[in-house]
């Protein structure tokens, strides 16, 4: 049995890693709500994008647009946002098995990295990063975005690679993050989508339809790619909440366990001297 | 007097302007424009330059850079990258964007990226119109 002192110095030690669980809970609850915020507000920007789009497309399905073809190149950029830090439970693991289960050649993949700790990963795995820009997910601008997009559809116009990805955390809800690998170039709906929007009115487009799509769809993906990356921002403190959380929880579990043991070692020590001193006394009488 | 149509403007960090308005002009890539009620449905794109909301109440201004508007017969949407209403531009950076970009398109060297130059320039230019 561990001695008093031990035990007690154990406690201690992990009252003060759960001091520092339940202070990190707290301030990414705080950060949680202001990205959230954010995430809410930009969505109604994205789903008129994206029917916008749709909407385009359903019209002009004939059209021989570049940005609708896979391009000649074998090779795939796959945008990843995940974070700078850890302690955010599988947060970026999760990320970096969604790159590693798709099936993809690892030769075949350039990765376009936003987050420190996932381009580890993925560096010891042995993928190829083509840019890092890890900076970014600090605080995402659309600045920023529409920077990042426009290097990789630069690299799509040249023919060096041919399909464009997007790996990201998807925030459902506070408690659900879903990490989700999106296709964004060459860009494909669902029949059943195009269909819908298709029966809206007859739409004109100026200047002709080709032009605005070629100005359109790199706006399109920048948009989708803000929204990931404020998405994903929201993911991360929500992932880290709960990481904290559960930490906190268990280190309550551990402290009462201790508290026991503690008490109960005491109370060995108090009977152990008062028999030692009974039998002493027995023993002088 | 003019019927009321739905206008919106979004941007991607908010929503700008939602309301009820008679008229709305602004600058599309092929020029100025003007919209109605009963429009016919058409989507352009969006050069820097100012939009003007005809409300029942009165005028509204704000510069609008980037991005483009859907216009069907009785909702209008602008997706605008950039939307800005007068008492939110800061006249300082304005001024000083434009200065550099004129410089840079004056000193003509092959660094520069002269579109983007432009588009500085524009934008600068639109903002300290609006103000």
């Amino acid at each position: 049995m561990a001695s008093m002192r031990d035990i007690k110095r154990r406690k201690g030690s992990i009252q003060s890693t759960q001091q520092i669980t339940k202070a990190m809970k707290l301030v990414s609850t705080v950060k949680l709500q202001k990205a959230r915020n954010r995430a809410e507000q930009s969505n109604p920007y994205f789903n008129h994008m994206y029917q916008t789009v749709t909407s385009m497309l359903a019209r002009s399905g004939s059209l021989n647009h570049p940005y609708l073809k896979p391009g000649n190149s074998q090779k795939k950029a796959v945008i990843t946002i995940a974070s700078n830090r850890g302690l955010a439970g599988g947060y970026n693991a999760n990320v970096v098995k969604l790159i590693t289960g798709s099936g993809m050649a690892k030769e075949d993949v350039q990765v376009y990295m936003i987050g420190r700790k996932a381009k580890e990963l993925l560096v010891r795995k042995g993928y190829e990063i083509k840019a890092d820009y890890s900076d970014v997910i600090e605080s995402p601008s659309y600045d920023d975005a529409s920077m990042i997009c426009k290097e990789v559809l630069e690299a799509f116009s040249k023919g060096e690679i041919g399909e464009i990805y997007l790996a990201y955390t998807h925030f459902k809800n506070t408690v659900s993050h879903q990490p989700t690998l999106m296709k964004l170039l060459p860009v494909e709906f669902d029949e059943a989508e195009l269909k819908e929007a298709d029966s809206n009115v007859l739409m004109n487009y100026e200047p002709n339809e080709e032009e605005a799509l070629d100005l359109i769809i790199p706006k399109y993906m920048t948009s989708l790619f803000y929204g990931a990356l404020v998405e994903a921002v929201a993911s991360e403190n929500g992932a880290r909440m709960q990481a904290m959380d559960s930490a906190t929880s268990n280190a309550d579990e551990m402290i009462s366990d201790l508290t026991l043991k503690y008490n109960r070692a005491r109370q060995g020590s108090i009977t152990q001297e008062l028999t030692e001193i009974i039998a002493g006394a027995e023993a002088i009488s | 007097m003019a019927e009321n149509f739905q206008l919106q403007i979004i941007t991607p960090d908010r929503i700008f302007y939602e309301g009820e308005a008679s008229m709305v002009e602004f600058t599309s890539v092929d020029g100025e424009m003007g919209v109605y009620k009963h429009h016919i449905p058409l989507t352009t794109v969006l050069a820097p330059g100012i939009v003007t909301i005809t409300e029942p109440g009165g005028k509204k201004e704000a510069a609008v850079h980037a991005g483009f508007v859907q216009i069907l017969g009785e909702k209008v949407t602008f997706l605008a990258e950039i939307a800005e209403w007068p008492d939110e531009i800061d006249v300082g950076r304005a001024e000083a964007a434009k200065a550099r970009a004129e410089e840079r398109l004056r000193s003509h060297s092959a660094q520069i990226d002269v579109a983007r130059a432009e588009m500085a320039l524009k934008k600068a230019l639109v903002r300290l119109h609006v103000k």
